[in-house]
């Protein structure tokens, strides 16, 4: 069954722009992204959005519909109401680069920042032993299909833009946790998790755990268990005691 | 006119949208109804310290648990100690309060939940924050959360302290109302206390090789499973001490006298 759906779209290029109003087919089984393609293809030849698998494993079309950063191919069209108006917007948090495509370079700087897996200096690649109860935790975080909407939620740069240059975000925040609980990585992050990435900043407030479309819970397993290890480092004195006097 | 700073700048290059957000939601109930809960807790604890009746045979009120000065009654003590002696004038409960207090203040759930409605940072997903500053928890004072671990500890024994009250209450009075409204609270209290991020790093979470430490794996996957539920936990059993101490009262006060009370 078809309807005409109600769309506001964002419009514009750098920061300047508007919400245009357009009334587009939708069809059943449809996504957000479907109504976009239809849009482009019948009034406005020249929108631009940013797509790929429309499968919600690239991470591409991530966009911020009716306020809420989501996925374009992830977002059925039967969560709304036929008399409602849907309005597509780009991501709040980065520059806009045209219509709903964004530029994403601040995350791609902030991974380049992040010293890569370290294994130790006597362990040769094809020798590492691991247990499956050891890794099963770094693998929760490769599920991350770099959508970056959890770093466009946070509010620590989302309504702090003087932050970025200090504040990884909870997407390379939880990169880090994810070197700092593998167990041939003996590189030493927890010092630079909080002095150079920011980890300070975040105040727990799950928001890229809501938003994350793998459903991996950025929060209590990454930052979270993260920010306990910062805690054992710099803010702990019986763990820095004990440290100490077990150290072999 | 006003200089136009670098900052500034980078924003603008962002889609220049006037609203705060543009959910069409009911983003806002979320925050109003942990503003309310939380708040409520806040003036009834107020009351409760201050409130004298916290002791009647063999019930104590949570809120009041350990009671640690002469000016105690003698079932009220633990295991009939009263170490603080007779120089502490103020509400016994004051002593104590701190720990429970403290561990709540601190517990990552409800930093999530005060931030958002509290202060309002930020009150919803994707919805702007009113602060032109935000520095989050890298400098005083909110670089004391970084104590809760000591919060749970104290939290801990607390826990064994109110489960040792209910269990006395079983034994002197095992069909009485009051008996089971301290035992599913201390349960509450005890599952909250475990649930906690903190005690799921020290069993193990600490650790990069769980292979090598089975008993404390088997620990943090007991408390991870636990850990899901934090914050449900957090709310049951904030609703279990308040209506467990107030129950008590209300017996000790004679408001509530019948038989199996």
């Amino acid at each position: 069954m078809s309807y005409k759906g109600k769309f506001r779209v964002w419009r514009g290029e750098g920061g300047e722009g508007r919400l245009e109003d357009f009334t587009v087919e939708v069809n059943e089984g449809e996504v957000v992204l479907d109504v976009i393609h239809r849009l482009q293809a019948t009034q406005a030849p020249d929108l631009a959005v940013r797509w790929n698998c429309k499968a919600g494993k690239c991470g591409s079309c991530s966009m911020e519909i009716n306020g809420k950063p989501r996925l374009g191919c992830m977002t059925r069209m039967s969560t709304f109401t036929e008399e409602e108006t849907i309005t597509v917007t780009p991501m709040r948090t980065f520059p806009v680069i045209k219509d709903l495509v964004t530029d994403v370079s601040y995350n791609y700087q902030k991974a380049r920042e992040i010293p890569s897996f370290t294994p130790p200096a006597d362990v040769k690649p094809g020798e590492y032993r691991m247990q499956q109860i050891d890794v099963e935790r770094s693998q929760e975080f490769r599920k991350c299909i770099e959508c970056f909407m959890c770093n466009n939620v946070c509010h620590v740069i989302r309504d702090h833009e003087e932050n970025k240059t200090h504040f990884a975000g909870p997407r390379f925040l939880m990169r880090i946790a994810e070197l700092d609980m593998h167990p041939y990585d003996v590189a030493d992050r927890k010092d630079s998790a909080q002095e150079d990435h920011g980890l300070g900043y975040c105040n727990i407030t799950k928001c890229c755990t809501e938003v994350c479309p793998e459903h991996i819970k950025i929060t209590d397993n990454a930052l979270i268990p993260m920010k306990e290890r910062v805690v054992d480092r710099k803010y702990d004195p019986l763990v820095w005691l004990g440290n100490k006097i077990f150290r072999r | 006119m006003t200089q136009q700073t670098a900052e500034s700048a980078a924003r603008k290059q962002r889609a220049q949208l006037k609203v705060r957000t543009l959910r069409t939601d009911r983003w806002w109930l979320a925050p109003a109804l942990t503003f309310a809960g939380l708040t409520f807790f806040l003036i009834y604890g107020f009351w409760a310290i201050f409130d004298k009746s916290y002791f009647v045979e063999p019930y104590i009120a949570p809120f009041s648990s350990p009671c640690l000065t002469t000016a105690c009654p003698e079932g009220a003590r633990l295991f009939g100690w009263a170490p603080i002696g007779d120089w502490f004038t103020l509400p016994p409960g004051l002593i104590i309060l701190g720990l429970p207090a403290g561990f709540r203040f601190t517990c990552y759930y409800y930093r999530k939940s005060y931030y958002r409605s509290f202060w309002l940072s930020p009150p919803a997903c994707a919805v702007g924050e009113p602060h032109k500053k935000y520095t989050g928890e890298t400098r005083l004072p909110l670089v004391i959360q970084n104590v809760h671990r000591y919060f749970f500890y104290g939290a801990i024994l607390i826990g064994a302290i109110l489960s040792y009250d209910a269990v006395l209450a079983l034994i002197h009075k095992p069909a009485g109302l009051g008996t089971w409204i301290l035992l599913v609270n201390a349960a509450l209290i005890v599952l909250y206390t475990l649930s906690c991020h903190s005690c799921r790093h020290i069993t193990a979470g600490r650790l990069n090789h769980f292979s090598k430490h089975p008993l404390r794996y088997r620990a943090w996957t007991f408390v991870s499973k636990l850990n899901a539920k934090h914050m449900q936990l957090a709310w049951a059993s904030l609703f279990s001490v308040m209506i467990a101490d107030f129950y008590v009262r209300m017996v000790a006060k004679g408001v509530i006298t019948f038989p199996f009370a």
